[in-house]
């Protein structure tokens, strides 16, 4: 039986330290600028903090993997190529990546520093996944989570490189690496500027109703009534208004949290080598709670037995949660 | 002037209500030494909040018979209580929520996005600075509210736990 990695995040020290603690097996975070997709203000690590953080990992038995997931405009690779360069130099595990030219650098100028390809290449086909293996050396692939068990079965059996997957956090199904949603209405690039409904264009208007109406730039992207569960600014989750429906409704995504603690036993029998908590964004209580509970759960499964899964839906988006794509592709 | 109080009650709350409001003046040298205290156990806290340092925050602590107001400049950081009845003062970003679970995000318990979820947790203004505080206070070694309570010895780390208890009875519920 695999003995599947458990990956955590980390969007600051303090939240590798916990992690770490928690018992991860390996801990993901990025450079405090736009080389990740996480770019989000007061998050990410300095350079002297990351190298801190690499030997704090390390002491205690834990690897680093470095995102480098965001795509560089033309012209402007040197930040990428710049974080590449000091990862290597401070002994990360791994850089995740999403765009080719990075991947191509990172295997030409450090090759022996295993290169994961990021959920935001979109790489969903054993074809896709095959060819990044063979010109740039990648050693993992992060699936979208658009994929059943079965298929990710499938593709385990053709591509040669190991198989992540998300197991719990927020549920991004837009095409990953491609969506263009924020740049619409800010201007601001998810995939090059890392990030999504970027804080400095959200705004939470109380109204007389003690509705609070929710902002991104000129965009009212959701309105929650008193007693409504809130879920993040993003704007794919947001209830719009059509002309074939009365009513404002989730034209894109819902507010919901992929929780896949019941499924491990699947995804391990499936061939999946690493499983992958999303929430670098998120506080030192939540990777504390998260990466406690399915460390328990990952450690009883593999012992055989049946793990007793923490009640985690308190920290979930819109405090709902789904299996998606995992289950059914008619989840929705 | 906004109603910026919350109709909830849970326990603990109960118990912030129950005490007489203290005069202002007494509070404000107290809350002075509070926040130079904090700026100088954690000075990588004034890093993370870039060009949000010198923001003015209004902190609605439900349950307390006043209002709050941060201004974590890392040349003179400062915190004082406002009146309630008196005008809203000018401020950058606005928090409101109530006092154990505000209590619970400097304790390092408490997840501010499940807070706000769960519309526990109130935030106008500029988002964007009170993304930086958070992410500023949550990257602490240890908890800011236990350096707090050890600030005032023995009574002031019996009355943390006692607050603790309230949030763990109040988390059960």
């Amino acid at each position: 039986m695999i003995r599947p990695e458990l990956v955590c995040p980390a969007g600051t020290p303090a939240a590798l330290r916990t992690a770490v603690e928690a018992g991860a097996d390996a801990v993901y975070c990025g450079f405090r600028n736009a080389t990740n997709a996480r770019n989000f203000p007061g998050l990410n690590f300095t350079p002297d903090e990351l190298a801190a953080a690499v030997e704090h990992a390390h002491a205690h038995g834990a690897k680093v993997l470095l995102a480098l997931n965001t795509f560089p405009r033309a012209g402007e690779v040197a930040l990428w190529r710049e974080g590449a360069d000091m990862g290597a130099a401070m002994g990360i595990d791994a850089f995740i990546v999403a765009d080719m030219g990075v991947a191509d650098y990172i295997a030409d100028n450090h090759p022996n520093t295993r290169l994961h390809l990021s959920v935001q290449a979109a790489a969903s086909s054993p074809e896709a996944i095959c060819y990044y293996a063979r010109e740039f050396g990648v050693k993992r692939v992060v699936l979208p989570r658009i994929l059943t068990i079965p298929e990710i079965r499938e593709i385990k059996a053709e591509i040669p490189c190991e198989i992540e997957t998300f197991i719990f956090g927020n549920h991004g199904l837009m095409v990953e690496g491609r969506c263009s949603l924020t740049n619409y209405v800010t201007g601001l690039s998810t995939n090059m500027d890392g990030v999504c409904s970027p804080a400095g264009d959200v705004h939470y208007d109380r109204e007389a109703d003690g509705s609070v109406a929710t902002r991104l730039a000129d965009v009212t992207i959701d309105r929650f009534a008193p007693g409504d569960q809130a879920g993040y600014p993003t704007i794919c989750k947001g209830r719009y208004h059509a002309p074939h429906r009365d009513d404002a409704f989730y034209a894109f995504e819902e507010p919901v949290s992929l929780n896949l603690s019941a499924m491990l036993p699947a995804l391990i029998d499936a061939g999946v080598d690493a499983f992958k908590i999303e929430g670098r964004q998120r506080s030192r209580a939540y990777v504390r709670s998260v990466v406690s509970a399915f460390r328990r759960a990952v450690d009883e499964v593999l012992a055989g037995g049946s793990p007793e899964l923490a009640d985690l839906v308190a920290l979930t988006e819109g405090q709902k949660q789904t299996e998606g794509a995992f289950r059914t592709k008619k989840w929705r | 002037m906004e109603d910026l109080r919350h109709s909830r009650t849970l326990p603990g709350q109960g118990l912030v209500r129950l005490m007489p409001p203290p005069p202002l003046f007494l509070l404000q040298p107290l809350l002075a030494r509070v926040v130079r205290r904090v700026a100088a156990l954690h000075p990588a806290l004034f890093d993370r909040l870039g060009p949000h340092a010198r923001d003015r925050f209004l902190l609605d602590v439900g349950g307390l018979p006043f209002l709050l107001l941060l201004v974590p400049d890392p040349a003179a950081p400062r915190l004082q209580a406002l009146r309630r009845a008196g005008p809203v003062p000018p401020h950058e970003a606005r928090i409101a929520g109530r006092f154990l679970d505000l209590l619970g995000l400097i304790d390092g318990g408490a997840d501010g996005d499940a807070l706000f979820f769960s519309r526990d947790l109130d935030i106008s203004g500029d988002t964007e600075a009170v993304v930086c505080l958070r992410n500023a206070l949550d990257d602490v070694e240890g908890s800011i509210a236990e350096d707090v309570a050890g600030m005032f010895g023995p009574p002031g780390r019996l009355a943390l736990a006692s607050l603790r208890r309230a949030q763990d009875r109040a988390a059960a519920r």
